[in-house]
C-alpha cells in the first residue's frame, strides 16, 4: 500500500530477488488477514440486523423501542453496572450477539429489576452515560412495557387464588420485601404467600409499592417528614399507576380479577418474573414503552 | 526529537533506516571497528550460563507473569468479594473509585457514539498519564491477560518449529496501521464498537470476571493460528490497543537502554522479542550512540533484559536513574 513512501532520503538498497518475493508474499498474507480479521467483525452486525440483539436492558439505557444503537455505540462493555446490582439482574451477552457482546441485558423471568437499590445504581456505575445519568427515579425509566400475553391463563383472570412460594422451591431469584429487611433482598422462594385472589403482579410491583409507600406518608399529615422520608429513600413518588387490579364480570357467577397494565408501567419486569404460572401470563414487550403508548 | 520520529514510526510498522557512518557518532564507531572477530557458538553458550543460570523462568519475566496475573485477579477478587477495589473490567473500570478507561475502548465508543460524556474523559486522561509514566505498551505485556496466553502459544509455536513441524509465516507489519485506521473509520460509519465485537482483551477479561462465554472460542482460534501459523500474530499484525499505547509510551520515561560496547550482537534479543523491530539496533552498525532507547513500540516484557548475556540491554527511567546515581 505505501511502496511510494520512502521513509529515508538515503537511497535504498535494491532488494534481492528473495527477499522480493518474500515482501509480496507478506503484503499478500497482510492483504488476506485484513480481509479475514475485519470480515469476522462485520459478522457481528449479522445477529443485529436480524433483531436477534434486542433485550431488555437496565435502567436508562440509550435506545427507543425499535432502535438500541445508540446504547450499542455508547457502552463500553465493561459491565460495572453488572458489578452495582443488589439483585444481580444484569448479564452481559455473548459472542452471538455479534456488536452486542459485553453489552449488558436483563432476563426477567430469571431476576428481574425490582429498585432495590433505590438510587439507580447502575445508571450511577456506569462510565459513559450508556446508562443516561438523566435519569433519578425508578419512574423516569423506560425500558419496555407489561402485557398480559395469557389472559387465560392468569389465575386472577380464573378467579383463582395463590398459595406457596411464588416460583417454587428451587427459584433462585430475589426481591426486596422492605417489611422483612428494608436494605436487602432476600429470595423469593423464602417469602411464600398465601393470597385469595392472586394479585402478585399488582402487589410485588415496584412502582405500585412506591406509591402505596407515598400515600401512607402523605396521610401522615406531616408534610416535612415526608419531605425528609422522600429525600433519605430517593424515591420521588411515581406520578401514575402501572398496574391495577379490576373486577371483570363473564356472566358466570365467578369473581375475577383483571390485571390492567396502566401508563405508569416502566417495562422493569417484576411481574414477568413472579408471575406464579409457567410460562409467566404477564411479560414484557419491548417494542414500546410508556411514553409510545401514551403517543399511539 | 527523533526518539519520538523513529517510534512513530515503528509503531505504524515502517522500518527504521540504519544510521549512515556519518550520522553515528565517533565513540559508537570506534565501538563498532574494535569488535572485528565474532564470537564462536561455544562462546556464546559458556557466557549464557554463566551469566544467567539455566532457568526456564527469568527475573523480569517472572516478575511479569506475576503482576499480570495479580492485576487481572484483583478485578476478579474484586466483583467475587464485593470489596471496591477494581471494579469493572479492563476496558472500563474504577479503581477505588476513580475512573479508568482502556484508550483504545474509549475511542471506539466515541466515535461510534460521536458523544463523549467526563467521566469518561477522566478516565482516558488518568490511563493516559498512567501508562505515559509506566511505558504505553507496558499495558500489552504486563496487563493484558491475552499476551500472558499467547505467550505460552508461542513456546507451543518455537518448539513446533525447532521439531520442523510447523514454519512461522510473517505478515507486512504495515498492516497494523491499516487495521487501526479501518477499526476506527468502521466505528465512526457504522455506529458500533466493531472492534470490541473480536477483541480477545476485553473478552477474556470479561469471561475471568462475568465467567466464560462462547466468545472464547474466537480467543481459542487465535491461539491456535499463532501456534500453527504465525508466531504472535494477533499482537504483531492486528492489534489496535498496542498500536494506541504503542503511541502514549513515546513520551514514557520508562524504557530499555541498550548500550553497544559489550553486545556481542549475536541476536538473542530479536530471538525472544514480541516486536524484534524495536531491537535492529543491537544489529552490528545499528545504532547511532554508544547508549541508545529501544523506541516506544517496545513492550516493556523484558525478556532481552533477562536473555543478554552482557546487560546490554537494561530497564532505565528516565531522569531517575541519574537521580539514584
Amino acid at each position: 500500500m505505501s511502496e511510494k513512501k520512502s521513509v529515508s532520503k538515503r537511497k535504498k538498497r535494491p532488494l534481492t530477488p528473495k527477499r522480493k518475493e518474500q515482501s509480496r508474499r507478506e503484503f499478500l498474507r497482510a492483504s488476506v488477514l485484513t480481509v479475514g480479521v475485519v470480515g469476522v467483525s462485520l459478522m457481528g452486525y449479522i445477529p443485529v440486523m436480524q433483531g436477534k440483539t434486542l433485550s431488555l436492558r437496565p435502567p436508562g439505557a440509550l435506545k427507543t423501542p425499535e432502535d438500541e444503537q445508540e446504547f450499542f455505540a455508547s457502552c463500553i462493555k465493561c459491565g460495572q453496572c453488572v458489578q452495582v446490582c443488589p439483585v444481580e439482574a444484569i448479564k452481559l451477552a455473548d459472542l452471538p450477539d455479534g456488536f452486542g457482546i459485553g453489552l449488558p441485558y436483563i432476563d426477567a423471568r430469571e431476576q428481574a429489576c425490582d429498585f432495590s437499590c433505590d438510587g439507580l445504581q447502575c445508571v450511577l456505575a456506569c462510565p459513559t452515560g450508556a446508562l443516561t445519568h438523566d435519569l433519578d427515579y425508578p419512574a423516569d425509566t423506560r425500558m419496555g412495557f407489561a402485557r398480559l400475553s395469557r389472559p387465560k391463563a392468569c389465575l386472577a383472570m380464573q378467579g383463582k387464588g395463590f398459595k406457596g412460594q411464588a416460583r417454587g422451591p428451587d427459584y433462585e431469584g430475589l426481591l426486596r420485601y422492605e417489611e422483612v429487611d428494608r436494605w436487602n433482598p432476600i429470595p423469593v422462594a423464602d417469602y411464600p404467600y398465601d393470597l385469595e385472589i392472586c394479585d402478585l403482579c399488582v402487589r410485588q410491583c415496584p412502582i405500585e409499592i412506591r406509591i402505596t409507600q407515598c400515600e401512607e406518608n402523605a396521610s401522615d399529615n406531616d408534610q416535612q417528614q415526608l419531605a425528609r422520608v422522600a429525600q433519605q429513600m430517593g424515591n420521588e413518588c411515581p406520578p401514575k399507576h402501572a398496574i391495577t387490579l379490576e373486577p371483570v364480570d363473564l356472566g358466570d357467577g365467578v369473581k375475577r380479577m383483571k390485571p390492567v397494565v396502566q401508563e405508569g408501567c416502566v417495562g422493569c419486569g417484576v411481574c414477568e418474573m413472579i408471575c406464579p404460572v409457567e410460562s409467566a401470563a404477564i411479560v414484557i414487550d419491548l417494542d414500546k414503552n410508556a411514553d409510545t403508548v401514551m403517543e399511539g | 526529537m527523533r526518539y519520538i520520529k523513529d517510534s512513530l514510526l515503528q509503531v505504524f510498522g515502517y522500518k527504521i533506516p540504519r544510521p549512515s557512518k556519518d550520522q553515528q557518532s565517533p565513540e559508537v564507531r570506534a565501538i563498532y571497528e574494535s569488535k572485528m572477530g565474532k564470537l564462536s557458538k561455544a562462546d556464546l553458550e559458556a557466557l549464557h550460563i554463566e551469566h544467567k543460570g539455566t532457568t526456564f523462568f527469568k527475573k523480569w519475566q517472572k516478575r511479569r507473569w506475576a503482576t499480570l496475573i495479580i492485576v487481572n485477579l484483583l478485578f476478579v477478587a474484586s466483583f467475587y468479594f464485593d470489596v471496591q477495589l477494581v471494579e469493572g473490567s479492563l476496558t472500563g473500570a474504577r479503581v477505588v473509585g476513580f475512573h479508568f478507561a482502556d484508550l483504545n475502548a474509549a475511542l471506539q465508543v466515541a466515535l461510534a457514539y460521536k458523544h463523549i460524556v467526563l467521566n469518561l474523559v477522566i478516565g482516558m486522561v488518568t490511563v493516559f498519564i498512567m501508562w505515559m509514566l509506566l511505558g504505553g505498551r507496558t499495558f500489552c505485556s504486563w496487563v493484558c491477560p491475552y499476551h500472558l496466553l499467547s505467550e505460552v502459544a508461542e513456546y507451543l509455536h518455537l518448539w513446533l518449529a525447532k521439531k520442523k513441524i510447523i514454519k512461522n509465516r510473517t505478515f507486512s507489519r504495515k498492516v497494523r496501521s491499516v487495521f487501526y485506521v479501518i477499526f476506527a473509520l468502521l466505528a465512526l460509519v457504522t455506529g458500533y464498537t466493531v472492534f470490541e465485537t473480536i477483541s480477545p482483551t476485553g473478552i477474556l477479561s470479561r469471561a475471568l470476571i462475568y465467567g466464560p462465554g462462547i466468545a472464547l472460542v474466537w480467543v481459542g482460534f487465535l491461539l491456535l493460528f499463532e501456534v500453527f501459523y504465525s508466531r504472535r500474530a494477533w499482537c504483531r499484525y492486528v492489534c489496535p490497543i498496542g498500536v494506541t499505547y504503542g503511541m502514549v509510551g513515546v513520551f514514557s520515561p520508562v524504557r530499555v537502554k541498550y548500550n553497544a560496547e559489550a553486545c556481542h550482537h549475536e541476536g538473542d534479543c530479536r530471538k525472544v522479542c514480541l516486536v524484534p523491530h524495536v531491537l535492529d539496533l543491537t544489529i552490528r552498525n545499528g545504532a547511532a550512540e554508544v547508549n541508545q532507547d529501544v523506541a516506544s513500540d517496545c513492550t516493556r516484557c523484558g525478556m532481552c533484559v533477562d536473555i543478554c548475556p552482557t546487560d546490554s540491554l537494561t530497564f532505565e527511567v528516565k531522569g531517575l536513574s541519574k537521580m539514584l546515581k
